[in-house]
């Protein structure tokens, strides 16, 4: 099977070398047939990729530990789902994953174009086939998810237990996919340039794509965020660690294209611009890419002691060179066909947005490589922490969220008194009356989480001012009832309604973050049964210790072998509210020298938090049980020396046992944070809001099937 | 004013605050950046009330937990140099004696203070690499 593997991975690199020759000689010398035989290239490359990762799957689901990368990720303790996702949970697998996922997205995105702008998609599927041979190389000549061992070892070392959660399934392939289509508007923006067709044509065809990549990439950021919340035991959603940061860099170059490509298309500006939001959103992503893989920063996710370094900063060398020298050398082409009006006008509105973000991502880009760039500097490696992030951030993000309020009421080309009048009172009032309700309910030490709440009401405001208004003159001319006007609203102009939503889904996130972030309570303490803890205004009693012997499944199917916990009883001025079990799972390490029983629990130790989450606050905890104290010490050590292995499990069950009739004080951590679960809302409505964006729409549907039977009866008459 | 002039002004006006910003920015992360040191360098270059990035390996034995406070020791991969950190805050799940950790520390007198929460174990795949003598023994 691996040398079937291995062969598509042989095939895939020709596949690839084949379709850019044909692709650069058909566009060349004008021999169409030969561009369309190298996007016959992608669609192939997309097959053979796909074999070779159904190879790998059915590798890691039938436990076939000949592949080194099956041996040393899963087990036949790991549970079958995360066996599953256990494929992209090593370097190799994820370069696989990466791709294919290129291959498949690729060929979606030339397919649809088929018929049009050949000529700048003859370039363009060069330069996918570019980023699919370089990964297919990498894993040819570095990191290959063939490589086999022999013997075949009995056992692997299974998934690491940090990775065993259900979002494990779809974070990786949902931030691959937005990486991935972060390519394609990068390739044919390229391809444009090299062609000398700068019309908006590209970005039409392209504008899914790059809002599809937004879409996917923040789910994936919001993913990865939920499983920091609820999988890494320190209660937090975002650290500023380099690889959340690598993955909101493009997300945010990719916010300010989707905006100013508006500007492009309705007024012919910013060509310049567009395409270097382009360009450098397609080559922030693979360098979040390189980020992950490489390990030049410190991270929790990055792979120790990779060694893809110097072809991905060769390959992003090339990639900054080629921007560059194609924007510079094409800016005659790229003149703005109008100038800005005035500066207050919606024009100078998301001109001023996209300052905002980019400036965000400088600011995210510097402190994440200042590491890099210190020691290139000083010669010292230093860091800076989350409070120097913070200090840029927070305003930035309030005059983000000011500007997605200001943007959609205020008027195109120039501004005026009367405009002021009537798009902006409503939202100022909205803004204004939670201000003074703030200020009433005595929260005025917070001026930030204020601000942002003023922000925010001042969105929704303005949004829903859009909506009614809309929805009220449709009701005018067509006579509807509410909530059929304002459905018909949002079909009539999907993309304008469903970036409206969008907007509100910022806005509640951002509520969210501002609440959980300035008024969260965190207490840490060590606890023993009946002794309690105050978390503002809650208090936290520790009822009585868990624990379970689980030698294949714990609670959480995690496959853990031994969980230590507890019952939490939380309760709000004297009445019960919940009541949580927070636990820790231990794991085995399936290493001999620990002795028989110390190794079914000597590996990775995981916290599995329990929560009560509601609409007005969450109340998170998680334990750190003292396994080592000196009674339970003693249980493991007299187990070594006397149980064989087939019998250690009888040690868990004493230990188990002891452990639940004298618990040792336990390390708690709790916190009770406001509105948290407004983050994870305002995600989903924005994804709402995407796909309402994104879906095609009915009409253009329908001029489709009506031009397909029309070509079709055209087609009959001809044969008549 | 001309138009162009005008805008030329207005370009020139907005490169420049963009520059200032951009120097103050870099600026700052200059000054608020902690230096990353193994022990043997920390003992040799550490001033009290700055911070620093501590990286070594926690010693075997040394992890004690005192109140809230938990106590270990932090030393060098290869060297003899330890380094007394007390911290309080979140403890990573990986966190164990022999892993490699990354915590910001102070020097408050002959003592070491962890920063609150910076405490960071360095990548979970280890898990799968480290050496059998880097493993808790129990």
């Amino acid at each position: 099977m691996a040398e079937l593997g291995r062969i598509c991975l042989l095939l895939a690199l020709v596949v690839c070398v084949y379709g850019i020759g044909a692709s650069l000689y058909g566009v060349r010398s004008g021999r169409m047939e030969y561009a369309e035989s190298g996007r016959r290239a992608v669609y192939a490359l997309a097959i053979v990729l796909t074999a070779a990762f159904v190879i790998l799957e059915l590798a890691f689901l039938r436990d076939d530990f000949a592949f080194n990368t099956v041996a040393d990720t899963s087990s036949r303790t790991t549970p079958t789902f995360y066996r599953a996702a256990a494929v992209w949970s090593s370097q190799e697998g994820s370069l696989l994953l990466w791709a294919w996922l290129l291959s498949l997205w690729s060929s979606l995105a030339l397919f649809l174009v088929r018929k049009r702008m050949r000529d700048v998609a003859a370039y363009a599927q060069a330069i996918l086939l570019g980023f699919g041979g370089f990964f297919v190389a990498l894993m040819i000549f570095y990191a290959t998810p063939f490589a086999t061992t022999s013997p075949t070892p009995a056992e692997g070392v299974g998934l690491d237990p940090l990775l065993r959660f259900p979002t494990m399934m779809i974070h990786p392939p949902m931030l691959y996919s937005g990486y991935t289509l972060c390519t394609i508007p990068l390739a044919f923006a390229m391809g444009a340039l090299l062609a000398r067709r700068v019309d908006a044509d590209w970005i039409r065809a392209t504008r899914r794509f790059a809002f599809a990549a937004w879409l996917f990439l923040g789910v994936g950021i919001l993913l990865g965020a939920r499983w920091s919340y609820s999988e890494l035991g320190w209660g937090g959603y975002w650290g500023w660690d380099a690889v959340e940061n690598a993955s909101l860099m493009p997300w945010l170059t990719g916010t300010a294209f989707l905006h100013s490509l508006m500007i492009q298309e309705k007024r012919g500006m910013l060509k310049v611009w567009n395409v270097s939001l382009v360009l450098a959103t397609g080559t922030l992503a693979i360098m979040g890419t390189f980020l992950v893989r490489s390990g030049v920063l410190n991270s929790i996710h990055a792979f120790g002691g990779a060694t893809l370094g110097v072809p991905f900063v060769a390959l992003i060398g090339v990639l900054i060179a080629g921007s560059i020298y194609l924007v510079v050398s094409r800016r005659e082409m790229l003149r703005s066909e109008h100038r800005l009006d005035s500066l207050l006008s919606r024009e100078s509105a998301f001109l001023a947005n996209n300052i905002v973000l980019v400036a965000l991502c400088f600011v995210i880009f510097w402190g994440t490589y200042f590491p890099l760039i210190s020691e290139a500097l000083t010669g010292n490696e230093a860091s800076v922490g989350p409070p120097w992030f913070d200090r840029y951030t927070v305003p930035l993000a309030l005059l983000l969220v000011l500007l997605s309020g200001i943007g959609p009421v205020i008027a195109w080309r120039r501004a005026t008194l009367a405009n002021a009048r009537r798009n902006f009172v409503v939202p100022l009032l909205s803004a204004l009356s939670v201000l003074v309700a703030l200020l009433g309910a005595g929260v005025a030490h917070k001026p930030f989480a204020i601000a942002m709440f003023c922000c925010a009401a001042f969105v929704l405001g303005a949004v829903g001012q859009e909506f009614f208004r809309g929805a009220r003159a449709r009701r005018a001319i067509a006579g509807e009832p509410a909530p059929t006007a304002l459905l018909a609203l949002v079909q009539r102009n999907r993309r304008r309604y469903g970036g409206y939503v969008v907007h509100i889904g910022i806005a509640v996130l951002f509520v969210g973050v501002a609440a959980s972030s300035s008024f969260q309570h965190a207490v840490e303490q060590r606890l023993t049964p009946g002794s309690s803890a105050r978390v503002g205004a809650y208090t936290l009693r520790y009822k009585r210790a868990t624990a379970t012997v689980t030698p294949k499944n714990d609670a959480a199917h995690t496959g853990s072998t031994l969980s230590l916990g507890a019952v939490i009883d939380v309760s709000k001025h004297g009445r019960h509210v919940a009541t949580l079990h927070p636990s820790e799972g231990f794991y085995d390490s399936g290493e001999p020298a620990q002795g028989t029983v110390g190794h079914l629990i000597g590996g990775q130790a995981v916290s599995h938090i329990s929560m009560s989450g509601g609409l007005t606050r969450d109340v998170w905890t998680a334990i750190a049980p003292d396994i080592s104290a000196p009674a339970l010490a003693r249980i493991v050590t007299v187990g070594n020396r006397t149980l064989p292995a087939d019998e250690a499990v009888v040690a868990l069950g004493f230990l188990a046992r002891a452990y639940l009739k004298n618990p040792p004080p336990a390390q708690f951590h709790f916190i009770v944070s406001p509105l948290v679960m407004w983050i994870w809302i305002g995600g989903v409505i924005v994804f709402g809001g995407g796909l309402i964006a994104i879906w095609p729409a009915p009409s253009a549907i329908r001029r489709r099937v009506a031009l397909r039977s029309r070509a079709r009866s055209a087609h009959g008459l001809a044969r008549a | 004013m001309n138009p162009a002039r005008k805008r030329t002004v207005r370009l020139v006006v907005a490169l420049s605050a963009a520059v200032v910003l951009a120097s103050a920015l870099i600026y700052t992360s200059f000054s608020a950046a902690s230096p990353a040191l193994s022990p043997s360098q920390l003992v040799r270059q550490a001033q009290p009330g700055r911070s620093y990035q501590l990286t070594g390996t926690v010693v075997h034995g040394s992890v004690r937990h005192v109140g809230n406070t938990l106590d270990f020791s932090v030393a060098d991969r290869a060297g003899s140099t330890k380094i007394p950190v007390a911290y309080t805050g979140t403890v990573p799940d990986p966190f164990r004696e022999g892993r490699e950790v990354i915590v910001t520390v102070d020097k408050q007198g002959g003592r070491y203070v962890g920063e609150r929460d910076s405490l960071i174990t360095k990548c979970p795949s280890k898990y799968k690499t480290a050496p059998a003598g880097e493993k808790q023994n129990y």
